[in-house]
């Protein structure tokens, strides 16, 4: 363990996030990286809720990448005299109204959900971070970057995502084969459409920063421009970017269930999260179980990256950092 | 006088107190959950708009149940016998019912139906039933009673225009200012036509609800009993369910596509009960006669210039048919809406091919048809045969019971050794003809594809009429003809041309039979499923709900009543 | 300010039109066809007569060019004869709905009433719902109250409505049937009795939304006040003596605030543009539902009329929110 003292020290003139990524020869702060990483890894694991939430996360990540390794019914294989049971040995978690395993379905579906959401997500939060940071910093690209921002919102959802299937499913399909392809069409569809209101708050925060006396100062000694952004403006509207992440999950996750819906998901027969809600919705009465699973999944899955989000910026803030 | 005379002890036996006079039993409140956008049906054929208009506006003659017209306007059903039909079949003559009055007071005439004849042909206006006005060269009035149309030549199926929901009479003096191009601006009319039925437009907000009054110039002094119908829209069809099973807010629910263990759970809890209503609608697989694959140009895939490599071998077909389950498949999906069947024309009756011998599930069998054939298991257990595998796929649209059955008819097909792959298109752009979409139906671009067909009048030749060669969907015709399976036989075509050159009932059914068979139970071109039924739900407290596989729900609506 | 607010407003003309040409290439692009419902029967010929009637014969920019002169030139014609009895637009066609061949303008005044009370009214509560608990989230974070808080609109926020509206239809207008599942768009509210019934119709639907909306925009005033609470300005303020309430309620969130006003001035259009899935699900029929029916029936001058409009919103409400910022953070300038 270091010395929790000189630690607080070393991090204290300006630890960010991001920071990892510089290079290490950055000239301001002779920090030491490592032990910067350390330090926040030392405050986040001090923050219960976050830990706990990381140790939920990665068993749901567990489960559904290591689970059907062990459990190796198909999801797909339909069995007819089997279906609507309840929780059994040979089906734990029940079957559908077709027999297909309910456990070997969440598995699967969970795999699809947590991979579109995460990387959804991850597409949004760049774009819209890019664009928020680049409009509020530079004057210049403000205006025109602003306008495309508000075409993207006005552009009606459903015809835009239709016309991108009809113009890159089968393109797609051929170049990286039909599961590869769907998927990256299916994050970028969801990407491409969830970027706009991550990219208004960044930039309406980075407008404030801008004039305030750091930046000035950070300015009036020549810091060059991207040094700026990824120093001191970024690591300033990290906590609107973490919420917006966290509801980018819960959002994309149904997104996806609601593009299978326009055809424009998975294979009709193939599970995610969202698609085995939706379906169970009609049958809430009869099959709670049914709705309760999927809908728990999702929660969890969504609950636990907020409190890691939480936990993270917590821990990355220098003015909180070992209070 | 002398009618006064016969019409007096007619209606004192009427007014016996079991009968029910004309309102008194409050609001009607039915539930479309897909909801009408116009009230004229020449503007739109969906049930959803059709349905409601029927309460207003009527035809001559309706279709019955078991495919027999009952006359509605019309005085008699025109035959041959009685001199409606001419013996040449060039021409169709209509008597209307004597002293029929308008909802506004005004009599119906002659004038009306020949009117209502022009304003549909009109070519400026895009009449959406123009079909069955096919072949008429002109509706000629004989006198104020009597409409004459004329046909440009023998028609013998002539009884198409005016009879159903879907053709009504118009008025002439409300819609005199309507006819061509004008038609689309006219928005008073379109949304509260006047009609002749049990019912008069009070409110009609498109899309979402119509409200209606009785018209008191309506036929029949004793009806309707209620005093007023509410016809909601929006939602889903399980939220409609459960207004009418679960909670009562609604009297009846219609089009209720569901699981159904869901609704049977439903039904027994006892408020209402559900009825379903077989009509012409077949649920079917079609297997694509030309080559799909996405290797060859746009306008080349699915073209006659390259027959399919694995669906044009008939051993392929039959085995595919034989692999379905389909009384499983009934019962698992459908439920009450659905019985197995295989023929594509279930009705009426006497043109039904009465073919069952596809119902029984033969996995062996089918297994046997495809060895013979020399379709041989390869290493992962999928069948070749000359470097082509049996890996097929199978597109339909997004509906919850369809995904059900093509992940049932995907294991079934897996079973014998036919890999499939599965895709799911958005209805709207499923059945658009859109020819840039390469997802519709018309395109095919898949080997195998499910949808459901249906035909309105109780003579199928028109239907059969669309598997000819000149119909099949290429570039030339921008992707526009109906024979999306791209099936074409010379014989076939042939006997669609003796058929539309029969008069006589016995052979037309014949040669109807035969046709259908070609298509299905020898053939395999198309694997019929399911005989699909509407479905409506109502509560207990209504009586008189007599559900109609031609007509739709409402036809009667006259005869409803609040049941104590 | 003003000087640039009328700058802004000069070029959003421009915007719009390019907007508008963007939206109308996109919904010709898309696939789908005004057709798509008539039954498969229908014979091409028939179809092609009905497409011409409806005006698609024609090339894309002269139905574009049309319905720009429809709608900027026949429509306020039409509504200036309306309010002063003239007839300027005698004779002229106005935008005409290919699904219900009925003026859009018309059907878009019908749908208005119930998605602005529904949906606005379900808005408002929300951001009245969300700031408080945000601002007392973050003041006391980590206290059970911030934890519950968190629980319930992160659960909130990932179930969706099509999930949470059936649950409260199937408790309380199925077992309970304290209010009606179906929402009554013909209700007029004209006494006591008839004002109960619509409080009762739109409580389901109003509680889905607010909460929905709520559980958004507490996140986002809780982190956001979290950040400033850390300020050095804070500890400044307390030092010089002034009352906690002085301190968060004037100095902290007035500095918050930047983040959630960009938050719901997005959200203000959205509250014309209606909840599609809850307006579906309680079937208020707003202009959610009127979008999605226009949009599923390839209704062109339905859909490019309505996102239009929502397009004209959005512009306005962002400008809102950019004069909102100078208000809030007189650093910001653009000038």
């Amino acid at each position: 363990m270091t010395d929790p003292k000189l630690v607080e020290e070393a991090a204290a003139p300006a630890a960010v996030p991001g920071a990892e990524a510089l290079p290490p020869d950055a000239p301001v702060e002779g920090a030491p990286m490592r032990s910067q990483g350390r330090d926040v890894w030392r405050q986040f694991r001090s923050h219960r809720g976050a830990m706990l939430a990381l140790v939920i996360f990665a068993a749901i990540v567990l489960f559904v990448s290591l689970g059907p390794v062990l459990w190796r019914i198909d999801p797909t294989f339909v069995d007819y005299r089997a279906r609507n049971q309840g929780f059994t040995l040979a089906h734990p978690f029940g079957t559908d109204q077709l027999g297909r395993d309910l456990l070997a379905r969440m598995m699967a579906g969970g795999q699809v959900s947590i991979a579109v959401g995460l990387v959804a997500m991850a597409i949004a939060l760049s774009l819209g971070s890019l664009v928020g940071v680049l409009s509020g910093y530079f004057r210049r690209l403000d205006a025109p970057l602003m306008r495309l921002t508000e075409l993207f919102l006005a552009l009606p959802l459903l015809p835009l995502l239709l016309l991108m299937v009809t113009l890159f499913r089968e393109p797609l399909g051929k170049a990286l084969g039909p599961a590869g392809g769907t998927f990256l069409l299916i994050v970028c569809a969801i990407g491409a459409t969830s970027w706009m209101q991550t990219a208004r708050i960044v930039r309406g925060d980075v407008l404030g920063l801008k004039e305030r006396e750091f930046i000035l100062a950070a300015k009036s000694i020549g810091t060059p421009a991207p040094r700026m952004i990824l120093r001191h403006v970024l690591p300033n509207v990290v906590s609107p970017i973490m919420v917006a992440a966290t509801l980018g999950i819960a959002t994309a996750i149904i997104t996806e269930s609601a593009l299978s819906f326009l055809g424009l998901g998975f294979p009709p027969d193939f599970p995610t999260w969202g698609r085995l809600l939706f379906d169970a919705v009609d049958q809430m009465q009869m099959y709670p179980w049914r709705v309760i699973l999927p809908g728990a999944f999702i929660s969890l899955t969504v609950l636990s990256v907020n409190y890691i989000g939480d936990g993270l910026r917590d821990a990355m803030d220098p003015r909180i950092r070992g209070r | 006088m002398i009618s006064r005379m016969i019409a007096l002890p007619l209606a004192l036996s009427l007014a016996t107190p079991a009968l029910a006079e004309r309102g008194g039993d409050g609001e009607l409140k039915v539930l479309y959950w897909q909801a009408a956008t116009v009230l004229n049906p020449y503007l739109s054929t969906g049930a959803k708009d059709v349905d409601p208009a029927s309460m207003v506006v009527e035809p001559l003659a309706l279709v019955a149940d078991d495919g027999s017209l009952l006359p509605v306007l019309a005085a008699e059903i025109p035959s041959v016998e009685n001199g409606g039909i001419a013996k040449d079949f060039t021409s169709v003559t209509w008597k209307l019912k004597p002293g029929l009055t308008w909802s506004d007071g005004s009599p119906v005439t002659a004038e009306d139906v020949a009117f209502t004849a022009e304003y549909c042909m009109d070519p400026a206006f895009g009449c959406a039933v123009l079909a069955e006005f096919e072949g008429i060269r002109s509706a000629e009035v004989l006198d104020a009673q009597t409409v004459r149309l004329n046909f440009d030549a023998p028609r013998y199926a002539p009884l198409q225009a005016f009879v159903g929901g879907r053709t009504p009479v118009l008025q002439k003096a409300q819609f005199q200012a309507c006819r061509g191009a004008a038609g689309a601006s006219c928005t008073a009319q379109n949304f509260g036509p006047i009609g002749t039925g049990p019912y008069r437009v009070t409110e009609f907000r498109p899309g979402d609800v119509a409200v209606f009054e009785i018209n008191p110039e309506y036929r029949d002094a004793s009806k309707p009993a209620f005093d007023r119908v509410t016809v909601k829209g929006g939602g889903d069809a399980m939220a409609a369910a459960r207004a009418v099973l679960e909670s009562g807010e609604y009297d009846f629910a219609w089009n209720l596509q569901l699981p159904p263990e869901a609704v049977a759970a439903m039904e027994a809890q006892g408020k209402g009960k559900l009825v379903a209503s077989f009509g012409s609608m077949v649920e079917r697989i079609e297997l694509n006669q030309t080559d799909p694959s996405p290797e060859l140009p746009a306008e080349e895939r699915s073209t006659r210039a390259h027959p399919h490599p694995v669906l044009g071998d008939p051993a392929v077909r039959k085995a595919l048919s034989m692999a379905i389950d389909r009384p499983v498949l009934a019962e698992l999906t459908y439920g009450p809406a659905g019985k197995p069947t295989c023929t594509i024309v279930p009705v009426p009756a006497t043109y039904a091919s009465g073919r069952d011998d596809c119902l029984a599930q033969d996995i062996e069998g089918a297994k046997a048809v495809l060895d013979q054939a020399g379709w041989m298991p390869g290493a992962d257990g999928v069948r070749e045969k000359d470097g082509r595998r049996l890996a097929l796929l199978f597109q339909t649209t997004v509906n919850p019971v369809r995904q059900d059955v093509q992940a049932l008819v995907k294991q079934w097909w897996s079973e014998i050794g036919v890999a499939t792959e599965l895709k799911a298109v958005d209805g709207a752009s499923f059945f658009g003809g859109d020819p840039g979409n390469p997802d519709s139906q018309q395109r095919f671009n898949a080997d195998a594809q499910m949808f459901t067909d249906a035909f309105y009048i109780p003579d199928p030749a028109s239907f059969l009429n669309k598997f000819v060669c000149s119909r099949i969907p290429s570039a030339e015709n921008q992707w526009q003809g109906n024979n999306s399976v791209r099936f074409c036989d010379e014989a076939y075509d042939a006997g669609i041309a003796a058929l539309h050159a029969s008069a006589e009932p016995g052979k037309r059914q014949e040669i109807a039979r035969t046709l259908t068979d070609a298509l299905t139970a020898d053939g395999h071109y198309l694997l019929p499923l399911i005989h699909r039924g509407m479905v409506s739900a109502h509560a207990n407290s209504l009586a008189g709900v007599a559900p109609n596989g031609w007509e739709g729900q409402l036809w009667n609506v006259a005869d409803w009543s609040r049941a104590e | 300010m003003l000087n640039f607010a009328l700058r802004r407003l000069m070029l959003a003309i421009p915007t719009l039109l390019f907007i508008s040409l963007v939206i109308f290439l996109l919904l010709e692009a898309s696939p789908g066809d005004p057709l798509g419902d008539v039954p498969l029967t229908v014979p091409p010929e028939v179809k092609e007569r009905m497409r011409e009637a409806l005006g698609l014969g024609q090339a894309w920019y002269i139905r574009y060019a049309l319905w720009l002169k429809q709608f900027f030139w026949v429509e306020p014609l039409y509504w200036f004869d309306r309010a002063f009895g003239t007839d300027f637009s005698a004779g002229m066609q106005r935008i005409i709905s290919f699904q219900s061949r009925s003026p859009v303008f018309d059907v878009i005044a019908q749908r208005l009433p119930q998605t602005l009370t529904v949906v606005g009214l379900s808005y408002l509560l929300g951001v009245m719902i969300a700031v408080p608990i945000g601002i007392v989230s973050a003041y006391r974070q980590y206290s059970w109250f911030d934890q519950i808080g968190t629980f319930v609109s992160m659960v909130g926020f990932s179930l969706p409505t099509f999930f949470t509206g059936v649950v409260l239809i199937i408790v309380f207008g199925i077992k309970l049937q304290w209010f009606p599942s179906i929402y009554d768009t013909t209700l007029r509210v004209t006494d006591w009795d008839s004002f109960l019934a619509q409080v009762r119709q739109m409580v389901m639907p109003v509680t889905v939304l607010a909460l929905y909306n709520a559980a958004q925009i507490s996140r986002f005033m809780r982190a956001s006040m979290l950040d400033n609470l850390r300020q050095d300005y804070v500890r400044t303020a307390r030092a010089k003596g002034l009352s906690e309430r002085v301190v968060v309620l004037k100095h902290v969130l007035r500095n918050s605030l930047i983040p959630v006003v960009t938050v719901i001035a997005l959200g203000l259009p959205a509250v014309f543009g209606g909840a599609i899935i809850t307006e579906q699900v309680f079937k208020v029929n707003g202009l959610g539902q009127l979008l999605i029916l226009a949009i599923n029936a390839n209704d062109i001058p339905m859909v490019m009329t309505l996102t239009f409009i929502f397009a004209a919103l959005i512009v306005v409400f962002t400008l809102v929110a950019d004069l909102l910022y100078g208000v809030l953070d007189p650093r910001i300038r653009y000038d």
